[in-house]
This record gives structure tokens, C-alpha cells and sequence, in this order.
């Protein structure tokens, strides 16, 4: 079968399932820049919790995502909420840290400075240290964008939506029918998608950076 | 402590005499911190006269940078009183207190994600002023700190020069026209030349504004220009002299001011004398374009002049011939500019002397306003008028304060600050 005729055939399904895979690495990324911003805030100040944030941070990334996926599963059981959590978990480790490393980066002068004029915690926190830290923030934000969306794809396999369902029925299926074409067009979507993504996600760090600290 | 009016009211040291500062006393002040022998600032007191610049210098780690943040609270005192227009401050609320004082550190401390005009309204944001009030004031800082507004207002500080920052750090500091400006090392990350024009600026605008500013500065050379009185510290922030930089050069209170004033304390207090009020100005034969040249010949022998001074229909001199040079160039004194050396009445003797080196008569013409003529300033007469007015005072009205034992505090609370 050809793979034009595979996509062709089941436009609409491949469509919403694209969808469902953007849509929950979305909304997981949203949730973990959320979470993320808030921990760094909480965590930047204190020398043995930024510790704690690279270490949790660099171990939890080296865990393999299935193992991951299975024991969030395993206590959450299965469904939307599942997937969501256990990517939201991947994006949450890489956001975090950039959080605190964008937040402790921030110039202890112009802190001072800042207290010097006579503006209050959460006033420097807004509008000079969220600011400053947030070409950082951001490149994290992106490069857990990129990871989860293959995260998103491995979290389908165990159940969930998006086109990790295309892959994997591809790969158990290999030899069959059009398996090659699911598994093959699952995998370019993924792809073509976190271009995509990366690409929004730059025009937004160009529009949310001030022009006084862009690269 | 006088601190009957302990309401939210701002602080405000506006006087009819055009003095805008608010007097400054700080009674006792210690800041000890824990597991330090002694403490960092040591029972200080000071008493900073409303309307002036007073100098903190000393060496590093003697308690500058800590008794200048104690005064906005920036670091909190262990102990002591501090009071700003006889307002105790430590009875205000930190950030409140703050937005009330100007405060400048080195390079700026500008915030790079902002524009010039956004790091300028901060305080000013923060108090809440209209849009259009905050934009008028920004333009006007910038333009008080000598930034063309148009061209500055919208750029971000990275495409600034270090003393454009600088200047920029200034405004902002100005912004809500506090009566206290605190300064530490402000032109400390700028060159020599930048920093040389930065400082004639702010005395510039002081003349204008009449703040009470307190600046620390580990350049002595800088407090000799910029103070109205030095505070040298010692260890701890003993006050070891609290004087007129005129006194501090001329008396140093013992060998550590001495070795701290360094070498060439006459040559320094040259810096302090302004050619104006040396009283050693010289009539000499002056020459309007057009005149006669057998008569100016004949007015400049008559009183031993060799050389005449040549003026344009403004009065202002245009250059200083020898008498034979206008002989040689025909009957008429001509209209040419040449490079006149000329001071002005307002600068100081050190710069004239430079000229006067520089000059074949050893001798600097003096202008005043609009450049006018004035008369002029011949090197030896400008040595006797040193001479004889060195290690005078210049100082008027009380003496203030200053001191790290129980006298000193008492005097200053006893005195009441208002
Ligand atoms: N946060 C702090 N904790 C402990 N000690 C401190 C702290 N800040 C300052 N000190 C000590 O207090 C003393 C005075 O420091 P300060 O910064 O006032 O010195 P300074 O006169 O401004 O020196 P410099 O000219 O080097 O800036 C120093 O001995 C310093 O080590
Ligand atoms: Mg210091």
C-alpha cells in the first residue's frame, strides 16, 4: 500500500489524533511552565534547593519514560489524566531547572537596585527578575516541548491519545498491511509537528522578550 | 527622637531658600553582624546639613557602603537612630522610605529589559502619577542630565555608553524629586574623562536642585571636587575628620587623614579655589576690531603692556597679540580669531594654572558671562593670592556633628533635629 493512499484513507482519524498529541502536549507543557516557574521561584534563592532542582532534575531525566509512563499508571490508572500527568512530569524536570538557573542568573545588583527604589518582593520578582529569567525559562520551555512530544507518542503506547497509538500499532503489526505506513506516518507527524511547535514557541519568546535583552 | 509626626506624609525638605534636601542625622548607628569581632559600623553619629554633598571615603571595608544603606535601610541599623527631616526612619515602612530617597550605585544599576523612560518612571509608576505626568518628568530628567530625550527616552540601556548609564541612573534616581540622594561609587565603573564630566554635572545640577546627597567614594580626588564636607572613616566607621575639604586638606586631623589625602594636598586645594574668587584679576590693554593701532600702541606703553587684548563687538576676546604683531599687520587692528587661552571666571585654579603653562605671556584671559572679557590672571599674582588665602576656612554657620562616642550622640539628640 502506498503511504500517500495510508494518510489519505484515514484523513480524519490521523487529523483528531494529531490534534489529541498537540493538544496534550500543550496543555502539559502549559501545566509544567505553570508549575515550574512556581518551584524556581520558591526554590532559586536557597543554595540546597537549587541543588535539589539540578539533581532531581538531571536523575529524572535519565529514567526511561516507559518505566515512568508504567508507574504513573500504575498510580494514577489509566486514561487522559495519566498521559497528562506523566508528561506534564517530563516537561516539569527540564522547566524547573531553567526556572531556578534563569532566577539565580539574575544580576544581584539590579536586585538591589530594585529594593533600592523602593519596590517590594513581588514587584522585583515581576518586573525584573520573571522578566530576566525568561529567555532562559523559555529555552527550557522549548526544549521540553521537543522532548514531550515524543514522550507524548510512548505514553499512547501504554494508553492515551495522540499518535503514539499510529506508531506502536505500526510496530506490533510489522509486515502487516499498511503497518510500515502507520508506523512511518505517526512518526513524521511527530516530527513535522515539534517543528511546528518550536517554531510558535520562538515567534513567542520574540514577542514576550524585551528588545533590550534578545540575543 | 522629635518624631511627633509619625504619619505616612512624605518626606520633604523644601525651603524657601531653594535648598530642596532634607538634613540628615544619624545618632549612634551600629551594624554588627553575627560571628564578627567588631561591629561593621560602630556607634556613629553624623549630622548631615540639609542642601549638601557630603563625601564618605576610607578604606575598603571600613563601613561606607553599610552607613549609606542604613540611611535608606537597605541594611538594617543593630542599633541607633536615624532621622531624615527629623522623621525617624526606621519608624517608616522600608519600601516607602525608599521610594522617598534617591539612590545611585555604580554603573546604574539599570534594568536592561526596560527603556530608558520605563527605568526612569519606576519610582514614580510606583506612586502611582498619571501616564502623562511620568512621561513629562521622564523627559525632563533626561534633559536635566543633559540626554536628548527624543534620542535617548526609547533605547534600552545595552546601547548606551557607560556614562550615558550613568547619567540615566541619575534621573531615575530623581525621578519623584526626593530631598535625599544616596550615592555609592557612582562614577567608579566610567573613565577618567567620563568620570571628570559626570562629576562637573552633577555639581551642575546640585547648584540646581540643592539636594542633600550623601556619596560614598574611595577616589579622594573626587570628594575634594564633588563634597561641600568629607566624613574620613576608619575601621568600623570611626569618623576620624568631618570637615570642609579645604580643612581636610589644609589641617588633616592626624597621620592616617594625612597618608589618605596623599601627596599634593596645596596642589589639590587648587581644585577648590575658582579663578572668580581669588580677587588677583588684572586690568590689561584691551582693543575693539577697528581701532587704531598707534593708539592702542600708545595706551598699552603708557602702562607697560607688550601685549593687548583684542575683543569682538561682543566683548568677548577674540586673541592676545603682542604689541608688534598688530604693528606688523598694517594701522587698523584686524578682525581675526586666533587661539585665545581663556578661562572661565567660574573654573578652577587648577585649570587655569594648566592654561596659564600653557599660555607664551604666563598669563590666562578671564571671562565671564557670555564669554565676556574680564581681565586677566598672570601666574604669579594667582601664586601670592594662594598663598594667602590657603587653609582658610570658607566655612559658614555651625559646624556639624560627627562622632562615634556618647558626646557626640547626645549633642545630636539633645540638639533636636528640628
Ligand atoms: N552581609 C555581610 N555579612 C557580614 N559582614 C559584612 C556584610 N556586609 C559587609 N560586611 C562587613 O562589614 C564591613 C564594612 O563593609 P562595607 O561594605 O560597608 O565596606 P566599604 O567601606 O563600603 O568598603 P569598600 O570600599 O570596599 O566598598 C566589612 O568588613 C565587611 O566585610
Ligand atoms: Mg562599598
Amino acid at each position: 500500500m502506498d503511504l500517500w493512499d495510508f494518510v489519505a484513507e484515514r484523513r480524519e482519524q490521523i487529523a483528531f489524533q494529531a490534534f489529541q498529541h498537540v493538544s496534550l502536549v500543550v496543555q502539559s507543557v502549559l501545566l509544567a511552565t505553570a508549575l515550574g516557574v512556581a518551584l524556581g521561584v520558591v526554590c532559586h534563592r536557597r543554595a540546597w534547593a537549587r541543588g535539589l532542582a539540578a539533581t532531581v532534575s538531571s536523575v529524572g531525566l535519565t529514567l526511561p519514560a516507559l518505566a515512568v509512563i508504567a508507574v504513573v499508571y500504575g498510580a494514577t490508572g489509566q486514561g487522559v489524566t495519566a498521559a497528562v500527568s506523566a508528561v506534564t512530569l517530563y516537561a516539569l524536570l527540564v522547566i524547573w531547572r531553567n526556572a531556578v538557573v534563569g532566577l539565580s542568573g539574575v544580576d544581584g545588583q539590579l536586585l538591589e537596585a530594585a529594593r533600592g527604589l523602593g519596590m517590594g518582593a513581588t514587584r522585583r520578582l515581576l518586573r525584573v527578575q520573571l522578566p530576566l529569567a525568561w529567555p532562559v525559562i523559555l529555552s527550557g520551555v522549548r526544549v521540553s516541548t521537543q522532548m514531550v512530544m515524543g514522550i507524548a507518542a510512548i505514553a499512547a503506547y501504554v494508553t492515551g491519545p495522540g499518535l503514539g497509538g499510529l506508531i506502536f500499532t505500526g510496530l506490533t503489526r510489522l509486515g502487516g498491511a499498511g503497518a510500515l505506513e502507520s508506523a512511518l506516518t505517526g512518526t513524521v507527524l511527530v516530527v513535522l509537528l515539534a517543528l511546528v511547535l518550536d517554531l510558535l514557541l520562538v515567534l513567542l519568546g520574540r514577542a514576550t522578550t524585551s528588545r533590550g535583552i534578545r540575543a | 527622637m522629635p518624631d511627633s509626626t509619625a504619619s505616612a506624609g512624605p518626606l520633604d525638605g523644601h525651603r524657601p531658600d531653594g535648598v530642596s534636601g532634607a538634613a540628615i542625622d544619624l545618632v549612634g548607628v551600629t551594624k554588627s553582624y553575627p560571628g564578627q569581632g567588631g561591629a561593621a559600623v560602630d556607634r556613629i553619629s553624623l549630622q548631615i546639613p540639609a542642601g549638601e554633598i557630603v563625601m564618605l571615603v576610607g578604606p575598603s571595608g571600613c563601613g561606607k557602603t553599610t552607613t549609606l544603606k542604613m540611611i535608606n535601610r537597605l541594611i538594617e541599623p543593630t542599633s541607633g537612630t536615624i532621622t531624615i527631616d527629623g522623621r525617624d526612619v526606621l519608624s517608616l515602612d522600608g519600601d516607602e522610605l525608599r521610594r522617598q530617597i534617591g539612590y545611585v550605585i555604580q554603573a546604574g544599576g539599570l534594568f536592561p529589559h526596560m527603556s530608558v523612560a520605563t527605568n526612569v518612571g519606576i519610582v514614580p509608576g510606583m506612586l502611582r502619577w498619571e501616564k502623562k505626568r511620568i512621561a513629562e518628568r521622564t523627559d525632563e530628567l533626561l534633559e536635566l542630565v543633559g540626554l536628548d530625550p527624543a534620542k535617548y527616552r526609547d533605547r534600552y540601556p545595552g546601547e548606551l555608553s557607560g556614562g550615558q548609564q550613568q547619567r540615566v541612573g541619575v534621573a531615575r534616581a530623581l525621578a519623584a524629586d526626593p530631598p535625599v540622594l544616596l550615592m555609592d561609587e557612582p562614577f567608579g565603573a566610567v573613565d577618567p574623562i567620563t568620570r571628570q564630566r559626570l562629576q562637573d554635572e552633577l555639581l551642575r545640577i546640585q547648584d540646581e536642585l540643592r539636594k542633600t546627597i550623601v556619596c560614598v567614594t574611595h577616589d579622594f580626588d573626587e570628594a575634594v571636587k564633588l563634597g561641600d564636607r568629607i566624613v574620613v572613616l576608619g575601621e568600623g566607621a570611626r569618623v576620624v575628620q568631618y570637615d570642609t575639604p579645604a580643612q581636610v586638606l589644609a589641617h588633616p586631623a592626624d597621620p592616617f587623614v594625612e597618608d589618605f589625602v596623599g601627596s599634593g594636598a596645596a596642589l589639590k586645594a587648587l581644585t577648590l579655589t575658582r579663578v572668580g574668587e581669588l580677587e588677583a584679576l588684572q586690568e590689561t590693554t584691551t582693543a575693539r576690531v577697528g581701532d587704531a593701532v598707534a593708539d592702542v600702541v600708545a595706551r598699552a606703553r603708557a602702562v607697560g603692556d607688550a601685549a593687548a587684548v583684542v575683543l569682538d563687538d561682543r566683548g568677548r576676546p577674540q586673541r592676545w597679540p603682542w604689541l608688534r604683531q598688530l604693528q606688523a599687520e598694517g594701522d587698523v587692528v584686524l578682525d581675526r580669531v586666533e587661539d585665545v587661552l581663556s578661562v572661565d571666571r567660574r573654573a578652577t585654579l587648577n585649570a587655569a594654572l594648566d592654561a596659564m603653562l600653557g599660555s607664551r605671556y604666563g598669563g590666562v584671559v578671564v571671562t565671564g558671562k557670555n564669554d565676556v572679557y574680564e581681565g586677566v590672571l598672570f601666574l604669579q599674582t594667582a601664586i601670592d593670592a594662594v598663598a594667602t588665602t590657603r587653609g582658610g576656612s570658607g566655612d559658614d554657620g555651625p559646624v556639624p556633628v560627627a562622632g562615634n562616642d556618647e558626646d557626640a550622640a547626645r549633642a545630636l539628640a539633645g540638639e533636636g533635629a528640628s
